[in-house]
């Protein structure tokens, strides 16, 4: 997160209005005009500083909101460490406000930022398009007595949980009880707390999160004190996202934990230890009692308090459970044009399902606005960097309390200290928040002023805020590359709480370790690449259809390239969506639009042969019933869909009545009458995954079988329909459908896979189901005139091939492997390459959607530039010492190394524009004569000497390490 | 420094596509295979595989590594070897990692599969590696002075001017063997010499070379 926020709080073209409220909205879509309410902080933004010292002396303690109120803070307040702006506000609690007294932070705050007359701010914006993402807000567990939320204070809620475990919540990261602040021994968690029911005060969908995170707090549980006893109590268990099922496998494999599928009641809280009993029920061991040191409910989600006033706002409607109403074939298009969501006011959703939305929302604004793109926008400009390469270094360190986060275990000023004795070190201060702008801005002064060519900040890590610095570095005319970051923060302060002493000391080894390298660095330079303005989109189904209509709408040229004759993909086998959408009708929709679009080139019958180039770059060689046609782009798409698994099991491909759900919704949607006026049919989940050869579940499946089933019941009521199922995983709202299937009579039958169903051929041509009921725990056999099953979703035969063409990779189950699970779920590690669809993961049709957009979306942030930066730090290449062995260009995947024959005999030869910076083809060469810039061995080797060789570089006697 | 440890991602999980951590670990065989067969205990090098989110393994086996070495002693302690011996010993293993990431390239860079790791350098295989390490040297009856090896020697260890015999400095040769590949065949003047050391070249002063053509004339 604190990157993304930083990079918000930094972009030149996005102002934020924190603490601001929006009153009205007037006009129509490309003209809105927008009244907001800047309520009073009773701080001056431009004055306030972060420095905490207001919050110090305020005398007034309230429950922190940000830790769920389990420890206090103060009236006037930061709302948590890394907010953007990282400004202070005072809510309605302070004593001058309520009664005029105190004004204490008045005297305290040295830059005089406090104003307790601020008054509202009335401001009105113009805008052309609105996106609404107010998120969701955890279920209010109060408003289900029966958990004893509030009356039981060893009772928390999920949310206070996470706010527990965390280093910056109420107990600085221990696990601690609010009755005794003891660490719980003994820990439970309920699943589905005001998600799964359509009782007084629930929710009846489901919230999709919970199963996950519950597992992810076992674990992190476990991390924290590997004793500890932690029972999961569950109904079914329901980890349908990506990678999901192996984390759910980890969760459950750690000594100490029980999965039990149970319902339970909250009994009695012990007298004296103030535990919580739990009753629950299991077919093994019949009614249990069992004691727990602290119980965490597992709460759903919902939408915001205020949703209805939000709807009223903006003039949308809202749907089903009080989202937005949404257009099923565009999730982010509310009922009034203009207004898009993305994110949590869509439903209940994942990160990666959040950020899908949040950048296809980004492109529909781009399609709406795309007539007057960039003429608001600006750009960063930097002074003239200044060549300091001949000078002597001149360092300076610059020490970061991080609030208290480093300072409370490591001795800042001391390290300060220790740091002016350093070589080449000519400047050395601390500072509270190195990140804030103003420690920002006073990096840059310092630099200037005492003429610092190199700088050391020693603080966090740098995967967080390298790019903060290295920018402030350029703002004063210095190469970025002249930056180093120590990070005693991770490293250090935040896993030596209890040894303050050697933290110090490690404190000191690693910032000496860093001045030693800065002062070896050297000035690199990034370089402009020119972006061609066409994309290239790999398969025509949904998917790639969706992104090639957004990205062409955007006036960018789109090559479509289909493997089939006809467009549409798996969404031709697929006659109507769960909430009711004519399939086919969409799919011909969009199939004339893109035919209709000026700048979208189909290729039919096609395959890729070839494809090379980079960022910006790339030139695609691709055979289709138009001929070989040699294609330059400037992004790629990859939508290739996914293929279903052909099942050996359960007699299919052997018996005509065996069949899967797709074939089974083709045979009901033609009306095929030996198969509706059946008697008995019977549905089998997870046939081909969630098993050892295919370690995950295919997400679809279970909504597919109670669509069918559903379609079943209304045509022929009188039919019987068992499911045989593991965990039925109808997330979201589809819980709804399947609350109506089990209302309609679908009988469910949870089976175990150590004792799968059996399918035998009977007598008269029928089948015969015999499967172990695990409610009952008794053999039930069915004689079945149909048998459907739930076969697996599989990564399409393609996927390996094309991913070798375009240099991206596969996650362990096939799929193609975004860039990162969480944050970037439509990016390929491999710039300019991205991804949407079932290729990337078994997903619903609007789930697609909302990717398809999205991927729409991170193809224009590249395309909308004329130029994309490549980094600096590359490898390069000493020709002399290159023996031409090759080693180097064998070992390099992104083929940025080449032979080429030269006067000298065989030489190694990079591009720099693939180079990834990974290092890898210098460990190989024999010779030496390939460095990683920014990398090289000297630059390593210093550092190591630093840190064993203390007493040449320091000249304290300390014994080497 | 008594050991060292290398802490790297899990196989199959590198953030690169280039699975550098695979090839790593192929470098860690070797390199125990050949600190057990110059004397050093293999137990100072350590290689372990863990991703960001296993706290847990970090602590477990850095404080295990750390307490091996301290049960070891400062290295050539526990080995019986005193400290000049180490020293020499390192630095002629040092002087052949070129000769040794060319002589085991195939091997080196290869990602294997798990059942593979047991046994793939062999002492026997380490012994021979290290013992037939070859010194290249010009033969200075068929050196022509043609300067092609000079030039081509990517460490610059050849000295020689026109008509002049040219010499490998053998301190600083790296062994790539790129002088005998490139030394024309009409003159095959360099000789590769295994399992024993290179004559010393003829003083300086005494290398000037009269080429045969000259010779005939002037006889």
């Amino acid at each position: 997160m604190a990157p993304k926020l930083v990079e918000v709080g930094r972009h030149p073209n996005i102002e934020v209005l924190s603490y601001t409220e929006v009153k009205r909205v007037e006009g129509e879509a490309g003209n809105f005009t927008v009244s907001l309410t800047r309520k009073p902080r009773y701080i001056r933004e431009d004055k306030c500083t972060g420095c905490n010292t207001c919050v110090e002396y305020c005398p007034v303690k309230v429950p922190d909101p940000y830790n769920q109120e389990i420890s206090e803070n103060k009236a006037v307040h930061i709302y948590f460490s890394q907010a953007v702006p990282l400004i202070a506000y005072i809510d309605e609690s302070c004593l001058y406000l309520k009664e005029k007294k105190c004004k204490i932070c008045e005297n305290v705050c040295k830059n005089k930022a406090i104003d307790l007359k601020q008054e509202a701010e009335k401001i009105e914006i113009k805008a052309g398009a609105i996106l609404l993402a107010q998120g969701i807000e955890p279920f209010d567990a109060r408003l289900k007595a029966e958990y004893r939320y509030g009356q039981y204070d060893n009772v928390v809620t999920s949310m206070d949980y996470e706010r527990i475990l965390c280093a910056t919540g109420p107990y600085g990261g221990d696990i601690l009880r609010k009755t005794d602040l003891k660490h719980p021994r003994k820990l439970a968690w309920i699943s589905c707390v005001g998600s799964r029911q359509a009782t007084d005060g629930g929710n009846s969908y489901c919230s999709g999160v919970c199963c996950t995170y519950a597992q992810k707090q076992v674990i992190l549980t476990k991390d924290h004190d590997a004793e500890a006893e932690c029972v999961v109590f569950h109904n079914d268990i329901r980890s349908f996202g990506k990678d999901f099922e192996r984390f759910y496998q980890r969760a459950e494999d750690l000594p100490g934990v029980r999965f039990i599928k149970s319902y339970v009641t909250i009994g009695k809280e012990m007298p004296g230890t103030r535990n919580i009993v739990i009753k629950y029920w299991t077919p093994e061991a019949g009614l249990v009692e069992e004691e727990f040191d602290m119980v965490v409910l597992c709460v759903g989600l919902t939408p915001p308090a205020d949703v209805k006033k939000i709807a009223d706002t903006y003039g949308i409607d809202l749907g089903d459970h009080e989202f937005a109403k949404l257009d099923p074939e565009n999730p982010m298009r509310t009922t009034r044009p203009g207004i898009f969501v993305s994110g949590g006011l869509q439903g209940p959703l994942d990160i990666p399902e959040s950020v899908f939305s949040a950048s296809g929302a980004g492109s529909q604004l781009g399609e709406l606005l795309n007539y007057r793109r960039g003429k608001l926008s600006t750009e960063r400009t930097y002074p003239e960097e200044k060549d300091v390469s001949e000078e002597e270094p001149r360092i300076g360190v610059f020490v970061c309390h991080c609030g208290a986060n480093i300072s409370r275990v490591v001795n800042v000023p001391d390290t300060v200290e220790y740091c002016k004795e350093l070589p080449y070190v000519v400047h050395s201060q601390e500072q509270l928040f190195s990140c804030a702008t103003n420690s920002a801005r006073e990096i840059t002064d310092t630099i200037q002023e005492k003429g610092l060519n190199r700088v050391v900040v020693a603080a966090c890590s740098p995967r967080t805020l390298e790019p903060l610095f290295r920018d402030t570095l350029r703002e004063a005319g210095i190469n970025q590359y002249y930056f180093e970051m120590a990070n005693i923060r991770e490293h250090d302060s935040w896993v030596h709480t209890k040894e303050m002493e050697d933290a110090l000391a490690k404190a000191k080894d690693i910032i000496r370790m860093s001045v030693a390298r800065v002062a070896r660095l050297e000035p690199l330079q990034e370089f402009d690449l020119p972006v061609n303005k066409a994309a290239l989109v790999v398969g025509g189904g949904v998917a790639g259809m969706t992104t090639a209509l957004s990205i062409a709408s955007q006036k960018h040229e789109v090559h479509l390239v289909e493997k089939e004759k006809d467009l549409g993909g798996t969404a031709r086998k697929v006659h109507s969506t769960l909430d009711g959408m004519d399939v086919q009708a969409f799919l011909q929709d969009l199939t004339r639009k893109i035919y209709a679009h000026p700048m979208i080139h189909v290729y039919h019958n096609a395959a890729i042969t070839q494809a090379d180039g980079y960022i910006g770059n790339f030139v695609t060689t691709v055979a289709s019933d138009r001929g070989e046609t040699t294609i330059a782009h400037g992004a790629a798409v990859l939508a290739i869909g996914a293929d279903v698994y052909t099942p050996t099991e359960y007699l299919y491909g052997r018996h005509e009545r065996v069949m899967t759900q797709l074939e089974l919704e083709a045979r009901i949607a033609e009306r095929d009458e030996t198969l509706i006026n059946g008697r008995n049919l019977v549905m089998i989940q997870c046939v081909g995954c969630r098993n050892e050869e295919r370690n995950y579940c295919s997400r679809v499946c279970c909504g597919e079988s109670v669509k069918n089933a559903l379609e079943l019941k209304k045509i022929n009521p009188k039919m019987n329909i068992y499911v045989l199922y593991r965990d039925i995983r109808t997330y979201g709202f589809n819980e709804d459908f399947y609350r109506e299937a089990r209302g309609k009579a679908v009988r469910f039958i949870r089976y175990v896979p150590e004792d799968p169903p059996a399918v035998e051929e009977t007598g008269e041509g029928s089948l015969r189901i015999t499967v172990t009921d695990q409610t009952l725990k008794q053999k039930v056999s069915i004689d079945a005139d149909a048998l459907s099953l739930a076969a697996a979703v599989i990564p399409s035969k393609a996927t390996r091939e094309i991913a070798g063409l375009f240099k991206v990779t596969l996650s362990p189950d096939g799929y193609f492997k975004e860039a990162h699970v969480k944050l970037r779920p439509v990016d390929f590690a491999t710039d300019g390459v991205y991804l949407c669809g079932m290729a990337h993961y078994p997903k619903f049709i609007p789930e697609t959607i909302n990717q398809a957009y999205g991927a729409a979306g991170r193809v224009l942030t590249l395309l909308s530039n004329d130029v994309v930066t490549a980094s600096g730090s590359v490898c390069e290449i000493n020709e002399k010492m290159c023996i031409g062995c090759g080693a180097c260009a064998e070992v390099c995947s992104y083929e940025a190394l080449n032979l080429k024959d030269t006067k000298g005999g065989q030489k190694a030869t990079i591009n720099p524009v693939l180079c990834k910076g990974d290092g890898l083809c210098n460990t190989v060469c024999p010779t030496g004569a390939i460095v990683l810039k920014h990398y090289t061995d000297e630059e390593i080797i210093s550092e190591i000497d630093a840190l064993t060789d203390v007493e040449q570089t320091d000249g304290k006697n300390r014994s080497a390490a | 420094m008594d050991g060292v440890f290398i802490g790297a991602c899990h196989l199959n999980e590198c953030n690169y596509i280039t699975h550098g951590n695979f090839l790593a670990k192929n470098m860690v065989l070797l390199v125990k295979k050949i600190m057990a067969h110059v004397g050093l205990n293999p137990d100072r090098l350590r290689m372990q595989f863990m991703s960001g989110a296993e706290a847990n393994v970090f602590v477990a086996s850095t404080n295990s590594f750390i307490k091996t070495i301290k049960d070891l002693g400062p290295i050539g302690n526990s080995e019986g070897l005193v400290d000049g011996e180490v020293r020499s010993k390192l630095a002629r293993v040092e002087k052949l990692v070129s000769y040794i990431k060319i002589a085991k390239k195939e091997k080196l860079n290869r990602r294997l599969n798990p059942e593979e790791y047991e046994g793939y350098f062999t002492e026997d295989e380490i012994a021979q590696l290290l013992n037939e390490a070859p010194a290249y040297y010009i033969e200075p009856d068929k050196c022509q002075a043609c300067m092609i090896c000079a030039r081509r020697c990517p460490v610059d260890a050849i000295t020689g001017a026109k008509r002049e015999v040219h010499v490998i400095d053998q301190d600083t040769c790296i062994k790539c063997g790129t002088c005998i590949d490139v030394c024309p065949t009409k003159f095959s003047a360099v000789t590769k010499m295994v399992g024993r050391p290179a004559p010393p070249p003829p003083p300086e002063g005494k290398r000037a070379i009269v080429k045969k053509s000259e010779e005939k004339e002037a006889a």
